[in-house]
């Protein structure tokens, strides 16, 4: 076998370090806790995940995933799901979420929206009994994000304790509970929102096409795109001329513009809004 | 920035600065106001702090750039650690603000345990603090070299050079005493800007590098493709027919054909083919060689037994194995850690139950002095011996980072980190290269793993220890019925099969009872050759006698005390024995007066005054399972 010298010397760059840890995150998690079940927006970021998961498990995702459907997600996003749900192969679990009049009405509009999602969340994780959820978070989304844990424990209601966290270090982290307890796995956790991208690319990941620019009528000629995809209503495009891949790259390698600029609830409008919500269970 | 030409991504690597120090000597404050001075605030985000500090009725704050939570920004203090990103011309900096305050030194050590460098802020005014010295320790020991030093709010001092001589040669000597040279000390103003990307007008008397050259100068770690290969088996997945052994090259590389040999098991093996998924992309050529930081799947030439926690390296290179470790700890537990006291120890995927041997010592991290104590209290450092149940791959911290770490769990939580020091420990691996030497002879015997692969467990010997009617016999039989259910070779030794025939000649004196334990240790060993699941009950009372059976069986016996009080013993006596003691009819009854020596490291304890017959046969199986039955993953 002489042709093997040629491969000598093989380097990681810092997409395949990333990539190496969320498989190593992927595979601790997947020993360690028996009943799983992912969270699937349709995102980039979920996507990027599931995919991460395939490399992990060699073309499997041998858990379910979970939409929690509030009906309010953009046409796009309903057709993206029902031809990847098909072609990817995966088991996905549509939980219908609790109407508006179930949510705190003290809380804003749009982050009344979000807790319906908590909510949804809440009862299919009881109804199912999953002790783990897989979570595409990031943090370099948002502050309090930034604060989380790998391997993030959740009491019976599905409190987050962030005065408390467990200590995690040197890739060990706290997969053990006690029962009554769930824990909410973050595989992306180190990733910016410029390497999705930069991995998108490479791995040639599909995403919603609402990420990439084009005219909107209410927005008349100018060229909007999303920078992040939720609901009707409570997300909306940025102005951005990007339309390729190569140029949202590009884009993020220079913009002040933040992630979250297109969601009202995300964009610390209300500085404590989004830490009272992701508290109570909010992803 | 957009003007500013940006290095070619496939140059750039990403580099993780911790900066730490004590509470209030300003870090989140140097952090934020570092995204102002490099122009990497996002649009908005300094109006948004100014009115979330007016809504305060508080002077602008820079660190609300991180302190993001609402604890932290009421409080004015760092709680958790936050890992922010910033961008430049020439690299990605993964900037980790790390809390100064003594009662969240475990988020600290959370927060710096993952960095290539750290930054050690010290307040110009209020000079050394306990906790710059104590998280200066703490780099030490986990292993960040690359540190600089930025002596922080000289404007509060009148940007005194003579103050900043002060605090810089305090601090320096102590560094230098726990053999840290630090690359720059840096005299600024976090809150006014100085010294953090360019000269500053104020102390015109220092022409050194600012923050931001200092961040520049340190370089990312080095991967670790030269050291010798180590592998921690992470899980073996079976989603098809393949057999696929999954887990992080941790140092050093691996090539198809490699030979392999895994620990503690000493089992040798070669690689057969990596295995990927390549998602949509065409690539695909096999891979041939897999190199330190990938997170692999691999296949094995032959068969042979593995189990999550196993260390693959080259045979011809091999960790050492022992079942004692020295190890300098960080203990960060509410509880402190004693002599005596129990924790699961984990080493990269490998768990071990160990043993508080010794306390060493107890290091003072303000003055480095040294004492001799029984405990180490929270956020205290110390040199222990640890006694492991069972042999563990290590490596000295000093030769392999990755593979000389360790935590211990106390519960659920890590509650201490170590660093392993092998000197003066003996390197067991060479006791079990004699054994599998003085094994030659028998090499035309079948395969002792060979019987496993084909049984899909390994021959073992479940030793049940407890007084009479504690319940061995009943436990015995019905795990027997479970285990034989499920496919598994399993067979019972208790005194109705023993007692009557083999060991008729014996009686109930304690050097009968010696005898019959040792032949019933030697015919378990036997039954677990042939690769049987024996299942020994016997009250066995004393610890000298079981110790020699364990000796008998080697590694794979497992010493189950089956606990229950004598009374709750005496009240079910199902043969009517307690009943005849107690009228006279029998003597030397194990409980009554005999002696009976309660295991001091049972592998298992089963509680049989508490919980129902069911319920133990679930924990029983559950051991079982984990333990012996092949561990595969699959759907």
């Amino acid at each position: 076998m002489n042709d093997l010298s040629a491969t000598l010397g093989r380097t990681l760059d810092d997409l395949d370090r990333l990539e190496a840890q969320s498989i190593y995150i992927f595979r601790e998690m997947f020993h360690k806790i028996d009943k799983v079940a992912m969270l699937w927006s349709f995102g980039k970021d979920s996507n990027v995940m599931i995919h991460l998961a395939r490399k992990a498990y060699f073309g499997k995702v041998p858990f379910p995933l979970i939409h929690c459907d509030t009906e309010l997600e953009m046409n796009d996003v309903y057709q993206f799901r029902d031809r990847y749900a098909k072609e990817w192969g995966v088991n996905l679990i549509s939980e219908m979420c609790p109407p508006l009049e179930t949510t705190d009405a003290s809380l804003p509009h749009s982050a009344r929206v979000a807790a319906r999602k908590t909510g949804g969340l809440k009862n299919v994780i009881k109804r199912m009994r999953f002790n783990g959820i897989v979570v595409g978070i990031r943090r370099d989304e948002e502050g309090t994000r930034a604060k989380e844990r790998y391997f993030s424990p959740r009491d019976d209601e599905g409190q987050w304790e962030v005065k408390d966290q467990p200590p995690e270090f040197w890739d060990q982290f706290m997969t053990d509970f006690p029962s009554g307890t769930h824990v909410r796995i973050h595989p992306l956790l180190h990733w910016s929102e410029l390497e999705i991208w930069q991995y998108i690319q490479r791995e040639n990941i599909p995403v919603v096409p609402l990420y990439f620019a084009r005219k909107y009528p209410e927005y008349g000629d100018k060229l909007m795109r999303y920078r992040s995809i939720g609901e009707k209503g409570i997300t909306f495009p940025v102005e951005s001329p990007a339309a390729t891949l190569n140029e949202i790259i590009e884009e993020l390698k220079h913009t002040k513009v933040s992630e979250r600029s297109g969601r009202p609830m995300g964009s610390d409008e209300d500085e404590s809004t989004f830490e009272r919500l992701r508290a109570d269970g909010y992803m | 920035m957009g003007s500013v030409a940006m290095k070619d991504d496939v140059a750039r690597r990403q580099l993780k600065i911790v900066i730490v120090g004590h509470v209030d000597h300003g870090k989140s404050t140097l952090i934020g106001r570092l995204f102002y001075e490099t122009d990497s605030l996002p649009n908005g985000k300094f109006e948004q702090i100014t009115d979330q500090c007016q809504r305060r009725g508080m002077p602008f704050e820079w660190a609300f750039l991180v302190d993001a939570l609402q604890a932290e920004r009421d409080q004015g203090v760092t709680i958790d650690t936050t890992q922010i990103r910033l961008r430049t011309a020439d690299r990605d900096y993964i900037i980790i603000d790390a809390p100064g305050h003594r009662q969240f030194l475990k988020n600290m050590v959370s927060g710096a345990a993952n960095s290539e460098a750290a930054l050690l802020v010290i307040d110009a005014n209020e000079g050394v603090g306990e906790q710059s010295r104590r998280h200066g320790y703490l780099l030490q020991l986990l292993g960040v070299q690359q540190v600089s030093v930025a002596i922080n709010k000289m404007d509060l001092v009148g940007y005194s050079e003579k103050r900043f001589n002060g605090v810089r040669d305090e601090y320096v000597a102590y560094l230098s005493s726990i053999g840290i040279i630090p690359t720059h000390v840096i005299p600024i103003s976090g809150k006014e800007g100085d010294c953090l990307t360019s000269p500053s007008a104020n102390m015109p008397w220092y022409q050194g590098p600012n923050i931001m050259d200092s961040l520049g100068s340190f370089s990312p770690k080095p991967d670790l493709n030269d050291l010798p290969l180590r592998l921690p088996v992470q899980d073996i997945y079976k989603f098809d027919e393949r057999r696929i052994i999954v887990g992080r090259i941790e140092s050093g590389t691996l090539r198809v054909g490699d030979d392999i040999l895994f620990s503690p098991s000493n089992e040798l093996a070669k690689v057969a083919s990596f295995e990927r998924w390549g998602g949509d992309l065409k690539d695909n050529s096999p891979q041939v060689e897999a190199t330190a930081g990938e997170s692999v799947g691999l296949t094995l030439t032959e068969q042979i037994f593995v189990q999550r926690g196993d260390l693959i390296s080259h045979s011809n290179d091999a960790p050492e194995l022992t079942n004692l470790l020295r190890a300098r700890i960080f203990w960060l537990g509410s509880t402190a850690l004693e002599v005596g006291s129990r924790y699961l120890l984990k080493i990269n995927t490998a768990e071990h139950q160990v043993e508080v041997r010794e306390i060493e010592q107890v290091l003072n991290t303000n003055d480095l002095s040294r004492v001799k104590a029984n405990r180490i209290e929270q956020y205290e450092v110390g040199e222990v011996l640890l006694r492991l149940r069972g042999l563990a791959a290590v490596e000295d911290f000093s030769i392999n980072h990755v593979t000389g770490r360790f935590v211990l769990l106390d519960e659920y939580r890590i509650a201490g980190g170590g660093t392993i020091n092998l000197s003066g420990i003996a390197n067991q691996r060479s006791e079990l290269a004699v054994k599998s030497e003085n094994l030659h002879p028998f090499e035309s015997r079948i395969d002792p793993v060979c019987r496993s692969m084909a049984n899909g467990h390994v021959g073992a010997v479940l030793w049940f220890t407890g007084l009479p009617s504690s319940g061995k016999s009943t436990l015995a039989l019905e795990l027997q019925n479970k285990l034989f259910a499920q496919g598994n070779q399993t067979f019972v030794l208790d005194g109705d099969n023993i007692r009557s025939r083999l060991n008729a000649d014996l009686g109930f004196e304690p050097q009968d009872r010696t005898e019959n334990i040792r032949r019933v240790g030697e015919v378990s060993a036997l039954f677990a050759d042939a690769g049987m699941i024996v299942i020994s009950a016997f009250v066995s009372p004393y610890e000298e006698d079981r110790d020699r059976a364990r000796a008998a069986v080697g590694n794979r016996f497992h010493c189950i005390y089956i606990d229950a009080d004598a009374e709750i013993c005496e009240e079910r006596d199902p043969h009517g024995l307690w009943k005849k003691v107690r009228q006279g009819e029998i003597s030397n009854f194990t409980g009554v007066d005999a002696p009976y020596e309660v295991p001091a490291y049972p592998e298992l304890v089963i509680n049989t005054g508490e919980y129902s017959i069911d319920q133990c046969v679930d924990q029983l199986l559950d051991y079982v399972n984990s333990q012996l039955v092949e561990p595969v993953r699959s759907l």
